[in-house]
């Protein structure tokens, strides 16, 4: 039995015979009753989720959220790198030229007229945050999203935008907090 | 004929139609509530909240499990027997329910110059009534399990007969040192001999002078009631929930729901053979009725007991979230080898003491 040994965390195992009092059974019964008992006591760690949610770290990566800059022109150029860093090819796009009136909705000449996550796929790595080289998307801090079908899990464009900077000033700081958070780390 | 019928004290069969009914309901309703204390404490016991979505503190979770178990689709499987695969779980209910018919649940009460006692058939063999509705509780069981053809509910039937017999055995041995002790099996007098103790009673107690019989009561009880850590028959891990494996809807709800009723019921007679029934502890019964009257002595009383047996299902369900069930083969050297000299020596010495105080 020269077994080597690694480290000094082995335990050896108590193979004494059972004295009598063990052997009553009883007593060690009382014994589990007391430890159980005071669980029974313990303040319990639930945390009553939909009331009452865990703060999460500002790392934390949730949903998408894509970005405005701060007219509220889109900044994403349908540039396609989110995409090919997209390890679970969750992401798809669709490119427009921006014509002529709409230099206030679009930051660039070139937008995204579709930009699709399906968010089944995803695996919220945060790979397209990385690889955005327009400061677009970002992964927010919400989390579980339901839907009654497959297909609404597919989040459009409209899903994921940013609020609006001009019509939503609120929402738009509050996002935009999170963002900043983030680029911080 | 006329002269018969008026002879027939109608009030008496009123009354006693009435008590049953309010005993039928108040064990349906506290079967109920058992299996909401039973998951609450689970919960507490391994840290956590259970339920607590519907109603407040999820207080109306028996009736949204009650309404579910309704609505459940009802399967007779092909190959079973069907006669006897509804009789099972009918069997079971009943026999549960039977036994309450001879607990004495509190002091009498006095409506309009009657004398209303709180118990529905004060027979002289009390206790013998309840052993005997108690064994053919097995049966309930047994058919059950092996009328649904199926091995792993056969299995489970084979475990629960075998344990009920041999638990039987000391749990009747056990019990034979009170009923010396009491000298009768009425249900009542017992009752009213452990009232008559020192501290109102309190000191009367037959725990005190049968601490080891309570025991070995206590653990037969267990087993009686197929609780953990005497659960073989319907152990999940082996036998798939053992007889009620091929039951659904109302007719697995009878088997849980009897199940629950045959627990509460046991804590209610180890409340009354062991910690003085009815008894309020500290107090005379008959000076405090003489000073807020006889029904309200009756109410406390009846909440006295009820308070005991509760901590009884306390303890039983505090016990089945610490102890790991038993073999089957340690289950059997408990039962026939130590219970049963356990009690048979509690007897005989309990009988020895009373012979030298006599004497």
């Amino acid at each position: 039995m020269n077994q080597i040994q690694y480290t000094n965390r082995a335990k050896a195992v108590d193979r004494r015979p059972l004295n009598f009092i063990e052997r009553l059974y009883l007593w060690n019964i009382f014994i589990g009753m007391f430890i159980t008992i005071k669980h029974f006591f313990k303040k319990k760690p639930t945390v009553q989720y939909p009331e009452q949610v865990r703060e999460v770290g500002t790392a934390y990566r949730g949903l998408h959220i894509l970005n405005r800059d701060e007219e509220g022109r889109e900044r994403c150029t349908a540039c396609g790198l989110c995409a090919v860093a997209c390890p679970a090819e969750a992401i798809s796009m669709e490119a427009a030229e921006r014509l002529d009136d709409e230099e206030h909705l679009y930051r660039e000449e070139k937008y995204a007229a579709k930009y699709e996550i399906n968010m089944l796929r995803c695996i919220f790595c945060g790979l397209c945050e990385d690889a955005c080289p327009k400061d677009a998307i970002y992964l927010s801090h919400t989390f579980t999203p339901t839907n009654y079908h497959r297909k609404g899990l597919i989040y459009k464009k409209e899903d994921m935008l940013i609020p609006n900077p001009k019509t939503q000033p609120e929402e738009y700081a509050k996002a935009k907090g999170l963002i900043d958070d983030k680029k911080k780390k | 004929m006329n002269i018969y019928l008026l002879a027939i004290d109608w009030w008496f069969i009123i009354e006693k139609l009435v008590l049953i009914a309010l005993i039928v309901t108040l064990c349906l309703i506290i079967a109920m509530y058992e299996t909401y204390g039973e998951r609450k404490v689970a919960a507490f016991i391994q840290d956590r909240i259970g339920p607590n979505r519907a109603g407040p503190f999820g207080i109306l979770q028996p009736l949204a499990d009650g309404g579910k178990l309704f609505f459940k689709e009802e399967i007779i499987p092909l190959t079973s027997s069907k006669y006897l695969f509804v009789l099972g779980p009918t069997l079971a209910m009943i026999t549960a329910l039977l036994t309450s018919a001879v607990i004495p649940w509190g002091t009498s009460l006095e409506i309009g110059g009657r004398n209303v006692a709180l118990q529905v058939a004060d027979i002289n063999i009390g206790v013998l009534y309840i052993f005997a509705v108690v064994s053919i509780g097995v049966y309930g069981i047994m058919i059950g399990a092996w009328s649904s053809n199926n091995k792993f509910s056969l299995l489970s039937g084979l475990r629960a007969a075998s344990q009920m017999i041999s638990y039987e055995l000391a749990m009747g041995l056990a019990l034979i040192a009170i009923l010396m002790m009491s000298g009768s099996l009425q249900m009542s007098v017992i009752v009213n001999k452990q009232m008559s103790g020192a501290l109102g009673g309190f000191g009367g107690w037959n725990i005190w002078y049968q601490p080891l019989g309570f025991l070995v009561f206590f653990t037969c009880a267990l087993a009686e009631c197929n609780r953990t850590p005497f659960d073989l028959p319907e152990a999940e891990s082996e036998l798939n929930f053992g007889y009620h494996q091929e039951y659904s809807s109302m007719k697995l709800g009878f088997y849980l729901f009897a199940e629950y009723i045959n627990m509460f019921m046991s804590c209610i007679l180890m409340a009354t053979l062991f910690l003085g029934g009815y008894d309020i502890p500290f107090v005379n019964e008959t000076t405090l009725a003489a000073h807020i009257g006889q029904n309200w002595v009756a109410l406390l009383s009846f909440l006295s007991l009820l308070a005991k047996a509760f901590f009884l299902v306390f303890v039983f369900m505090w016990i089945r979230w610490t102890v790991p069930r038993f073999r089957f083969d340690q289950l059997m050297h408990l039962g026939w080898k130590k219970l049963i000299p356990l009690a048979l020596a509690n007897m005989v010495i309990t009988a020895a003491l009373i012979l030298w105080m006599n004497s």
